[in-house]
């Protein structure tokens, strides 16, 4: 870069800093004036940083590194998406023991449940989950499309970007700052913030995607395409609001009453199909088959899987408002939708395990894949779990209950997280030109405390769900309902504890996860069993 | 045509296409899932039939099955209050005495007023009844203002200082000690008095100088004897429970500055029959009275 491309910089992080210090000193609010703060500070970090290249020599060259991969944000995404899911993890945890302690609360306002319960689910659906679907979908797709990610740096500032969109999303929860909407809570200022790292993450994948020397597009980008333009889509429409100031953080909804509930639960839903399902489904689409080293199952199945997720996903959300002032028609949509969604979903489930067909033999050597097994088939059991929740009359049973919580969680640490610590593990050796892991043997355990977690989270949810169901429709026999909602509330206690130890496991398999990777990057494989022999023989 | 690279291990053709090392097999669609999924579909296409589904101009096709879930729910309600009825008429016309004089229509009442009291009471009270610091226990036969079903009832329709009820139980006590009525030491007497009369450990020096502060300050409420005076909402000073804690603290401490705790006057917010209920189930919790000492 030039000496003028520097000073130009320069001066736009210095106009930020300079701007944001101005709103700080007019900000209505707290949190809102904080946030100007870490502007202002943000912008200064940026710029020292780029003032270490600044040159009086206004003409510099640097070598073109047109021809080969950009990988360097790839394994910045890596470290992101580790450093994130250990947060999230950890605060599901605080959370968690929260509910079976309340005193855990510490009467603070800063770490009541109602702060701290946004800040897991963003940590670990946008933080963690986003990390691992960018830094993969730029991989994949540089590899499938044999090409350089287009637009020269553009993916560091989406990688920056949106590691600022997080801090800020979640430095406002801690004050309070809210918009109300579940997995949309930021507020105004900071969703357009992520409206532009997102136009720019689109441009760099669809630029990608458009430069491709390959004939075909792979699947996985199909779903890696989708979840992008979807995201767009759902973000900007849930979130059209007015704020009440620039100067402050609060703002109201362009919609109101059951208009405004059916936009939140169509965006809540989707967040659900186009990211947690869709994004995951293209990581599958590419680690899958590349660990198995087999050709992808069926790719008939892939087409029509693909597009009919893409057609029923969009109209399932109504389901989230069955028996509500939402009119009897569109509960019924969201319903039939729901349902027709069990066997698209289910296409995804058979190409991954299919593909392994003739390499089951793996499973027995590579921890790593068995992951990847097994967050495919806690893929399949959700997406079973799922439509059957849609039914009005299980609805009724399930809605407001633990078992919803538990269904999401079966998903989003059996599927989601499993997937993409599979991911970081098939990636991190690659990205940092090591020969494997550090330890096989230390995954396998990682396999054993994750999975053992989940059963025991989803298990204590499922019961603790259907109880508290139960128990809020028990009527004597001359028709008076027999428990009162704080009966309930006590009758969860110790499935509550059991939820929080499957989520200390959990948590305690991603720190394995962690030192072995920080030990292979530092070098050195751990002297292991021979190949082939399975990792408990050893 | 040039025939297509076969897999090896599963005799699939591939369809030729290669991403990075990753190929495809041209596998048909297992039929299992296939079928499964036009059976969902077909489904789908009965069930917008039969139920409400299509939204047109003003409004949505109603389905075959007239299905809506308001009407359901009405459906529910009217069956719920079908099997109740006989029950429901006798306890709206008779009065509490002789509903429970009636063993079933008794049994009937305590369980619906339990019902009731769960939604409706037990946030202060505790599900048990048993209350707690600021909220009476209705388990025992301490009553602040009256223990006969009538008593009960009546606090249940007007609250206890609920202002907006003109009929509302209404007590006030003084703040002895923040409105200067009486000094800190006469308030460590007339404590130690208190005590006395509870029957707790107590300093007779004390205690003895705070009978003479109690007989002018406190016996007009209170009674001669602390036994207390339900007309007024004078709470019974000679046993040991008291609403704020009954050990010296507690005690010094609403003399000092009273609290004074306020229940909701019942009758604007649910029908007599369902109060009658509540009347009686708190009445069958131990502490009923059959009349008035």
């Amino acid at each position: 870069m030039n000496g003028y491309g520097v000073a130009a910089k320069l001066a736009a992080l210095g106009g930020i800093a300079l701007l944001a210090v101005v709103l700080a000193a007019k900000g209505h609010d707290a949190g809102y004036v904080f946030h100007a703060y870490l502007i202002a500070a943000t912008a200064i970090a940026f710029a020292v940083y780029y003032a270490r290249d600044f040159s009086f020599a206004l003409v510099t060259s640097r070598p073109t590194t047109e021809d080969r991969y950009l990988d360097g944000v790839v394994k910045a995404g890596m470290i992101a998406t580790v450093f994130w899911g250990v947060a999230g993890f950890l605060v599901g945890v605080v959370i968690a023991a929260q509910l079976a302690w309340p005193a855990l609360n510490l009467d603070l306002p800063w770490t009541t449940f109602g702060r701290l319960r946004p800040l897991h689910t963003s940590a670990v659906v946008f933080a963690f989950g986003g990390n691992a679907l960018i830094a993969t979908s730029l991989y994949v797709v540089q590899r499938t499309c044999r090409a350089r990610l287009a637009f020269g740096n553009l993916a560091w500032f989406v990688f920056w970007g949106y590691q600022i969109f997080i801090v800020f999303a979640a430095t406002g929860y801690l004050f309070g700052i809210t918009e109300s909407r579940e997995y949309a809570e930021p507020e105004w200022y900071v969703d357009i913030w992520l409206t532009l790292v997102w136009v720019a993450y689109f441009l760099v994948f669809f630029g990608t995607l458009l430069k491709r020397k390959e004939p075909h597009i792979y699947v996985a980008n199909w779903f890696y395409l989708a979840f992008i333009v979807t995201i767009a889509m759902l973000h900007i429409i849930n979130n059209l609001a007015v704020p009440v100031s620039i100067f402050g953080s609060k703002s109201y909804s362009l919609f109101s009453g059951v208009q405004d509930a059916l936009i939140q639960w169509w965006y809540g839903h989707n967040a659900v199909g186009f990211f947690l399902t869709a994004g995951f489904l293209g990581m599958m689409y590419y680690f899958v088959p590349k660990r198995a080293n087999r050709p992808v199952y069926s790719y008939r199945l892939s087409i029509v899987h693909f597009w009919s997720i893409i057609f029923l996903y969009i109209w399932a959300g109504p389901h989230h408002l069955h028996y509500t002032a939402l009119p009897d028609w569109a509960q019924t949509l969201g319903m039939v939708f729901s349902v027709m969604l069990w066997m698209p979903s289910w296409g995804g489930m058979i190409n991954g395990l299919m593909t392994l067909s003739g390499a089951w033999d793996k499973l027995r050597t590579d921890p790593v894949l068995r992951m990847m097994v097994m967050s495919v088939a806690f893929y399949g059991m959700a997406t079973f779990e799922g439509p059957m929740m849609s039914i009005k009359s299980v609805n009724s049973l399930s809605h407001y209950t633990d078992w919803t919580i538990g269904h999401v969680h079966s998903s989003a640490l059996g599927w989601v997280g499993l997937i993409s610590m599979a991911a970081v593990y098939d990636l991190v050796p690659k990205l940092w030109s090591k020969s494997g892991l550090y330890s096989d043997r230390l995954v396998s355990w990682h396999f054993w405390l994750a999975t053992l977690g989940i059963v025991l989270y989803a298990s204590s949810m499922w019961v603790s769900g259907i109880m508290q169901g139960l128990m809020w429709r028990e009527y004597d026999d001359q028709g008076f309902l027999v428990y009162s909602f704080a009966d309930s509330v006590a009758a969860m206690h110790p499935y509550y504890v059991i939820r929080m130890l499957g989520g200390l496991l959990f948590l305690t398999g991603a720190l394995v996860m962690v030192y072995n990777l920080v030990r292979t990057v530092r070098g050195g494989e751990r002297t292991q069993a021979l190949p082939g022999a399975p990792a408990w023989a050893s | 045509m040039v025939p297509r690279e076969q897999d090896d291990v599963t005799g699939t053709e591939m369809t030729g296409h290669e991403w990075d090392g990753i190929k495809e097999l041209d596998t048909p669609m297992p039929r299992w899932w296939l079928w499964t999924y036009y059976a969902t579909v077909i489904w789908a296409l009965g069930y917008v039939i039969a139920y409400p589904a299509w939204p047109l101009v003003t409004g949505a096709t109603p389905g075959l099955l007239g299905y809506t879930s308001r009407g359901e729910l009405l459906k529910d309600a009217e069956m719920a209050r079908a099997a109740q009825a006989e029950q429901i008429a006798k306890i709206q016309s008779l009065s509490l005495d002789k509903i429970r004089s009636d063993a079933g229509l008794l049994q009937y009442a305590v369980a619906g007023g339990r019902a009731a009291f769960l939604v409706n009471c037990a946030q202060c009270h505790g599900s048990g009844a048993a209350g707690g610091k600021g909220y009476p226990n209705l388990n025992d036969d301490d009553w602040l203002w009256g223990g006969t079903l009538d008593q009960i009832h009546k606090t249940l329709q007007h609250g206890v200082r609920f202002t907006a009820n003109p009929d509302t139980r209404q007590s006030q006590m003084p703040a002895f000690g923040t409105d200067g009525i009486l000094q800190p030491e006469q308030i460590n007497d007339v404590t130690e008095h208190v005590l006395k009369i509870s029957g707790q450990a107590f300093d007779a020096a004390s205690a003895g100088r705070g009978a003479v502060v109690y007989a002018e300050n406190c016996e007009s409420c209170h009674g001669k004897s602390g036994e207390g005076n339900r007309d007024f909402g004078g709470p019974n000073l000679s046993d040991a429970i008291a609403l704020y804690g009954s050990d010296k603290t507690s005690l010094a401490a609403q003399i000092k500055q009273p609290r004074h705790g306020v229940m909701p006057a019942w009758s604007t917010r649910l029908d007599d029959m369902t109060l009658k209920q509540l009347a009686i189930y708190i009445h069958s919790l131990g502490g009923g009275e059959t009349s008035a000492p």
